[in-house]
């Protein structure tokens, strides 16, 4: 096989499974290639040497006949997944140095398959970002360029360095969190594909909070059967979190087939909003005329409630990541500063310095909503709009299977293009923040790419727990898009 | 509504945040700029809405009330910017 690193998740599983390739020659061209593409930032930390010993003891089990589901397979992990004994940082300086005593239970379930870690990627500081550039350790560069265009674009975020890393070929798949649209916005701008699964679906256990009522963790693949392979393994009930779900996990992969004659596709009228580039609403019909192709029955839906989605999750997520990130004091673990001169400043300076500015804006528009006299004006409002906003999407589905959406309002933008205003940021998760706020699956499938070269988006929701349908019909809209494109590797000197 | 330089002084004391002096007027644009567009969610009636409490219908389980971890004091403590023998080290809080 000429390129290796080029392969899908599901070639590599049966190219092992056959005895074409070992775990060790995949693992070695992964880790060259992670090495040659250091000026894409796409990781934090690289772990070359384990991943070798890893691939090591899959070979070992592999000729002893004891394969699991990824056997040998080597994944990047974002860098939100406690490692036990690897450093995870969450792109923050106040954890820059946090090496995990314990495993996060989705890494936990993918190595228990045999697969292999090659490193941790890099992202937005605590997952807060849409673009990968809060990140402590720098901004990740997207490894597509326009056409005819030497300008370095982002990758998307919070999970960019994951999205960088599936689209150059620095992993066979990845994985990722998707608070606003984390996996899925990156996916989209890459070329790639990205799941958020119902809430509940994947356990949290071990995963660096951010905001606990809409953090979940997903696949970040190069195809859609990828994604099912993967989420089968990441998904469990887990005692260490209780809201993990006690719902079966189905062979996702198997039911990919059968195709989608009969189902019922909704197009929400809210999601054409103001600002979108043309080309993404052109592409969205396109869309809806290849589902209908293949036998979809394609309905007009509402969510009313749509415009109000951004604002109330800028309520709910900070609350919850104020909350959230109290822990980090300078005692336990992660950054002290040296000014201190008494506990309270102890406190105050480790987090002034330990956390970027979007992480800090974030904790006090968190701390000013549920503080006494704004409760009922901010949290309890927003709580109660997304009460609605689930609401808005229960009605939608009386009539529907999956909902058909754009992922992004646009393609990958150039770095630094958006970080001076904190609201045009937050706008790149318009089409995917809804999702999140209603705890429903979403996809991502790379479906076109702009004028100038660059790869759009189609997303699709899915009812609660039913990954199975919303994985069928992404196989749908990815067999007519007939995605091939690759970036040019501009990065290998 | 507005955020002033004191607001965000106050919650940033709240937070347990020390925003230098010279950020503060900033920091109160930018929170501004986001509370105003936060406003719009004045528009809708919630009247009778219940707040959410649970994203997926779903009642949290129960177990035994039985230790199922523990004795792993180097672990919990092997991350300690200021420890000495199983113990956190902080500034002097009781003169």
């Amino acid at each position: 096989m000429s390129d290796l690193t080029a392969m899908t998740l599901a070639e590599a599983r049966d190219a092992i499974r056959a005895r074409k390739i070992s775990s060790r020659e995949l693992t070695g061209a992964f880790v060259r290639a992670i090495e040659a593409a250091r000026p894409l930032n796409a990781y934090i930390t690289e772990a070359g040497e384990q991943a070798l010993a890893m691939a090591d003891a899959a070979d070992r089990r592999i000729a002893a006949g004891r394969m699991g589901d990824l056997e040998g397979l080597p994944l990047a992990i974002k860098d939100l997944f406690c490692t036990k004994g690897i450093r995870t940082t969450a792109a923050s300086k106040i954890l820059g140095d946090f090496i995990p005593p314990y495993e996060s239970t989705v890494t936990q379930n993918l190595w228990d398959a045999g697969a292999v870690m090659l490193g941790k990627t890099n992202l937005d500081e605590f997952a807060m970002g849409s673009s990968n550039e809060t990140s402590h350790f720098g901004p990740v560069f997207n490894p597509w360029r326009a056409k005819d265009s030497n300008r370095n674009l982002v990758p998307g975020g919070s999970s960019g360095g994951s999205s960088a890393a599936v689209a150059a070929d620095l992993c066979l798949a990845a994985t990722g969190t998707d608070t606003g649209g984390s996996i899925r916005q990156p996916a989209a701008v890459t070329g790639r594909v990205g799941l958020k699964p119902t809430y509940g679906r994947c356990s949290r256990f071990g995963i660096v909070a951010f905001a606990s009522s809409l953090d979940q963790a997903g696949p970040m693949t190069k195809t859609v059967r990828d994604a099912a392979i993967l989420l089968k393994t990441m998904a469990s009930v887990d005692p260490k979190d209780s809201t993990s779900v006690d719902v079966p996990v189905p062979d996702y992969e198997k039911l990919l087939d059968g195709g989608i004659k009969g189902l019922r596709v909704g197009i929400p009228r809210e999601y054409r909003v103001e600002g979108a580039a043309a080309e993404v609403d052109a592409l969205w019909a396109r869309g809806a005329d290849w589902l209908k192709a293949q036998g979809a029955e394609i309905v007009e839906v509402s969510l009313p409630h749509t415009r109000y989605a951004l604002p109330t999750y800028y309520i709910v997520a900070p609350a919850e990541a104020s909350s959230n990130l109290a822990r980090y004091d300078g005692v336990r673990f992660g950054y002290r500063s040296g000014q201190a001169r008494d506990i309270i400043s102890l406190y105050e300076h480790s987090r002034g310095e330990g956390f970027g500015a979007e992480v800090q804006r974030r904790i006090l528009i968190g701390t000013y909503v549920l503080s006494a006299g704004y409760y009922d004006a901010y949290y309890s409002r927003a709580q109660k709009l997304r009460t609605l906003i689930k609401r808005d999407f229960e009605r939608a589905f009386e009539t529907c299977d999956v909902l058909l959406t754009p992922s992004t309002p646009g393609p990958a933008f150039a770095v630094g293009a958006k970080t001076s205003d904190p609201l045009e940021m937050y706008l790149q998760d318009v089409f995917t923040v809804t999702v999140n706020l209603a705890g429903l699956p979403g996809i991502s499938v790379p479906a076109g790419l702009t004028a100038n070269g660059l790869p759009l988006g189609l997303q699709l929701i899915g009812k609660a727990f039913d990954e199975a349908t919303l994985l069928r019909a992404a196989a749908a809209v990815e067999t007519a898009a007939d995605f091939k494109h690759s970036p040019a590797k501009w990065w290998v000197s | 509504m507005s955020v002033d330089k004191d607001t965000v002084r106050r919650i940033a004391k709240l937070a347990r945040l020390a925003v230098p002096e010279t950020r503060q007027d900033a920091m109160a644009a930018e929170l501004n700029g986001i509370f105003q567009w936060v406003e719009m969610l004045g528009e809708v009636n919630v009247e009778g809405v219940p707040a959410m409490t649970s994203v997926v219908a779903q009642k949290l389980k129960w177990r035994q009330d039985e230790v199922t971890d523990g004795g792993q004091a180097d672990a919990v403590t092997a991350n300690a910017p200021g420890g000495e023998d199983h113990f956190f080290v902080v500034p002097k809080v009781v003169e």
